[in-house]
């Protein structure tokens, strides 16, 4: 008589998987990676590829020396890569990004076990030592000039955070990305498709963009007494949307309950207002934030473990 | 009243193709009785019951061959008339191996005249209900088979239950045995809930069923007739688990290790029902069911088998499987087991047959990337991942102590799991080791 299989259930799966999670992901970051090269020229293009390149090749070199199952195959090396290059100027010399994400990759997330176990997001990690050890070259931005591929002569000029709504640059022009920035952080619109994106594939829940960037909000609208324009401006500026909805929504280096969520993006939030306001308006000062975030993330979770369905207070 | 509240966490299994669809319209088949069946003493949960014939005896249609045993137990009728052949051992669609008795269909039908004579007509008392319900070896026919009489019988209990709580939900993919009896016995399920409500001493009755089966609630209400009230519910795997399906209809909450009658309920299958109503208004006593037989079948369907047929009587019924099938689950597809041989005989709680194919296949696990999935997805509000790190640590108190023993088993952590991770697996082994331990 014919043997079938035996298993434990549930014999039926739904039909995700971790690589169409990260593939939506780089889908995602698409239309931003798109604007970046529009407003700033061929060199981010390359600095793009170079960067997914050099994470992709990372992640191939650790599998093969630790002789682990390889997995470049489940895309999370390209999100990393992706989102590294999002966060450089397109001025940086093309080894940068190669650094970068070697460093993201071997640095930060394989010694410590690959993808699950990082606690600190890798590109994210990647930007802070790029950004501590060759600060000058991470931070000189070019002027955005919207099909102007060869961008050579372009004038460099500053973040415009710092100059805040008396500035030159209007709310506008930081909806629509035409302002000094990192490749991938200035166009809101283009972040915000993808984001929306991500919503309806259901790959980040509301829980963690919307307390961080409330957070930031209201304390922002505090301390200037109720400027909204002063508010929006800060909200558009830097990388915070490409952060709470990119960035600090990575699943290893967040809490999985939705308090744990509310709380972390709440943290986020809160960090990003003292560093921005209270101490200089960088432009890395997004990233900062969320990495501190991720180093609480567990306690975060641990204090956050849900309720179960039948728990009965204890008298 | 309607719905109370809706549960957090599940999933929709039907989303995804695996729906009812081949088998919802296809009435239910009478399937003539096999030449031999092997009934096992041990369809039920608690003691098994101990054979009371002999080899050579001949046995009547409905006759006792296996006796109760302990206070939860419940005996086990002869399905078909003819002479026992054998008493030996056999293997359940569980994988565990119980006693059976095997009788040769001498194709007479005759019924016991115990049968005739238990029937009973008009106004009965809750004792002569419960000891129908004992007799006649009625069991939960939703899958976990606890004896309905212990259920009915709540004169120990204090407070005593005041809802009963019948499940016609049949969340499970797949399955739709439940949903054609409600369509085509409506009377009988209807009579069945009226009597329970009079055994437990219940002041109400809701009847849950998911609204992806509007037929079924049609019929239900009409048969209701002002008795008891049929509520739709959401379609969403799993409301037809009894903490669910008492939240859904009460609002109340069963507390974690407690039995539904902790949260003052009694909860009881619509097979169940109309098997009671059979039992006490027929004297008949549980000698077969409905089974769904669907998956890559060439006839699917709904069949009424005897108990103790094999599986095999099934797939001839369907007329046989598709090509490619690999997998064969008793029960659905979520909580089902897989069996590996076809040729097990079909129990009181065989709740459905169904066959995959490549849709069946176990892929092969990755690492967890902590997406949360998991701990949205599981209806008790457990965090599955967690549960799953502890064990794969062999920290059996570390699972304990993050709620193992609260899961249900309902398989919707690993069915949303894009690493593709063996949660429920694990967790379940976790349960039974720190049971083992005594955790």
């Amino acid at each position: 008589m014919k043997q079938y299989v035996i298993s434990s259930s549930p014999h039926l799966r739904d039909n995700s998987s971790t690589r169409r999670i990260m593939q939506d992901v780089c889908i995602a970051l698409l239309p931003a990676a798109v604007m970046g090269v529009l407003y700033f020229g061929y060199r981010s293009a390359i600095i793009i590829a170079l960067s997914v390149l050099a994470a992709v090749l990372s992640e191939w070199f650790y599998c093969k020396v630790s002789h682990t199952k390889e997995t470049i195959g489940d895309f999370s090396a390209v999100v990393t890569g992706l989102l590294l290059a999002m966060n450089l100027p397109s001025t940086v010399p093309y080894w940068m990004p190669v650094v970068g994400s070697a460093i993201a990759i071997l640095l930060c997330k394989a010694i410590f076990g690959g993808i699950g176990q990082n606690f600190v997001n890798p590109a994210l990690a990647g930007r802070a030592i790029l950004s501590l050890s060759w600060a000058t070259l991470m931070n000189t931005f070019t002027q955005p000039a919207l099909f102007n591929f060869v961008g050579v002569d372009v004038a460099s000029g500053a973040t415009p955070i710092g100059a805040g709504v008396a500035g030159k640059y209007t709310l506008l022009d930081l909806a629509i990305g035409n302002i000094p920035g990192t490749i991938g952080e200035t166009c809101k619109i283009a972040l915000l498709i993808g984001a929306a994106y991500l919503f309806i594939r259901q790959i980040i829940s509301w829980h963690i963009p919307v307390a961080f960037i409330g957070t930031f909000a209201v304390c922002y609208l505090i301390a200037t007494k109720m400027d909204i324009n002063e508010t929006l401006y800060q909200v558009l500026s830097g990388g915070l949307i490409l952060g709470a909805f990119f960035m600090a929504t990575d699943y290893s280096t967040s809490p999985t309950t939705n308090k744990g969520k509310l709380l972390f993006g709440f943290g986020c939030g809160l960090l990003l207002f003292i560093f921005r306001y209270c101490k200089s308006a960088k432009a890395e000062w997004c990233s900062f934030a969320i990495l501190l975030m991720n180093v609480a993330s567990p306690l975060i979770e641990r204090i956050t473990y849900n309720k179960s369905f039948g728990e009965v207070k204890k008298a | 009243m309607g719905i109370s509240r809706i549960f957090g966490g599940g999933v929709h299994p039907v989303e995804a193709g695996k729906g009812k669809d081949s088998t919802k319209s296809n009435g239910i088949i009478d399937l003539t009785p096999p030449a031999k069946v092997t009934i096992p003493m041990s369809m039920h949960a608690g003691a098994p019951a101990t054979v009371c014939v002999q080899v050579g005896q001949e046995v009547k249609l409905g006759q006792v061959i296996g006796e109760a045993k302990g206070a939860i137990s419940a005996p086990v009728h002869a399905s078909v008339s003819g002479k026992v052949v054998a008493v030996g051992k056999c293997m359940l669609p569980s994988g565990r191996e119980a006693d059976a008795v095997t009788i040769e269909n001498d194709f007479k039908d005759e019924w016991d005249p115990s049968v005739e004579a238990s029937a009973l007509t008009g106004n009965v008392s809750a004792e002569q209900i419960i000891e129908a319900a004992r007799s006649k070896g009625i069991v939960g026919m939703g899958g976990a088979g606890f004896p309905t009489a212990v259920k009915l019988d709540t004169s120990k209990l204090d407070p005593k239950p005041d809802v009963l709580v019948v499940n016609g939900s049949e969340c499970e993919p797949y399955l739709t045995s439940d949903h054609r009896i409600m369509v085509e016995c409506a009377d009988r399920v209807a009579e069945g809930i009226v009597l329970a409500l009079k055994a437990t001493g219940c002041q109400k009755a809701f009847v849950g069923i998911e609204d992806n089966k509007p037929d079924a609630v049609e019929a239900m209400k009409k048969a209701a007739q002002g008795r008891f009230e049929v509520v739709a519910l959401p379609a969403r795997y799993p409301q037809g688990f009894e903490k669910m399906l008492i939240y859904s209809l009460t609002g109340r909450k069963v507390p974690n290790g407690a039995l539904p009658s902790a949260a003052g309920c009694v909860v009881l299958n619509v097979g169940t029902c109309e098997a009671l109503c059979r039992a006490v208004r027929e004297g008949r006593p549980l000698i077969d069911r409905v089974v769904t037989v669907a998956g890559h079948v060439n006839k699917p369907g709904n069949f009424r088998i005897r108990i103790g047929a094999t599986a095999l009587d099934l797939e001839d019924a369907a007329e046989g499987f598709g090509e490619g099938v690999t997998k064969i689950i008793v029960g659905g597809g979520m909580m089902g087991n897989a069996i590996p041989s076809i040729n097990l005989p079909v129990t009181k709680n065989f709740g459905g047959l169904v066959t995959l194919a490549e849709e069946g296949h176990v892929p092969e696990e990755s690492a967890c990337i902590r997406c949360g999935r998991c701990v949205r997805a599981c209806p008790m509000k457990l965090m599955p991942t967690r549960i799953d790190a502890y064990a794969r640590h062999r920290d059996w108190a570390g699972a304990v102590a993050a709620g193992a023993k609260n899961c249900m088993e309902c398989g919707c952590c690993t069915y949303v799991c894009p690493a593709k991770r063996q949660l429920t697996q694990s967790i379940r082994m976790a349960k039974a080791l720190a049971r083992i331990k005594k955790l």
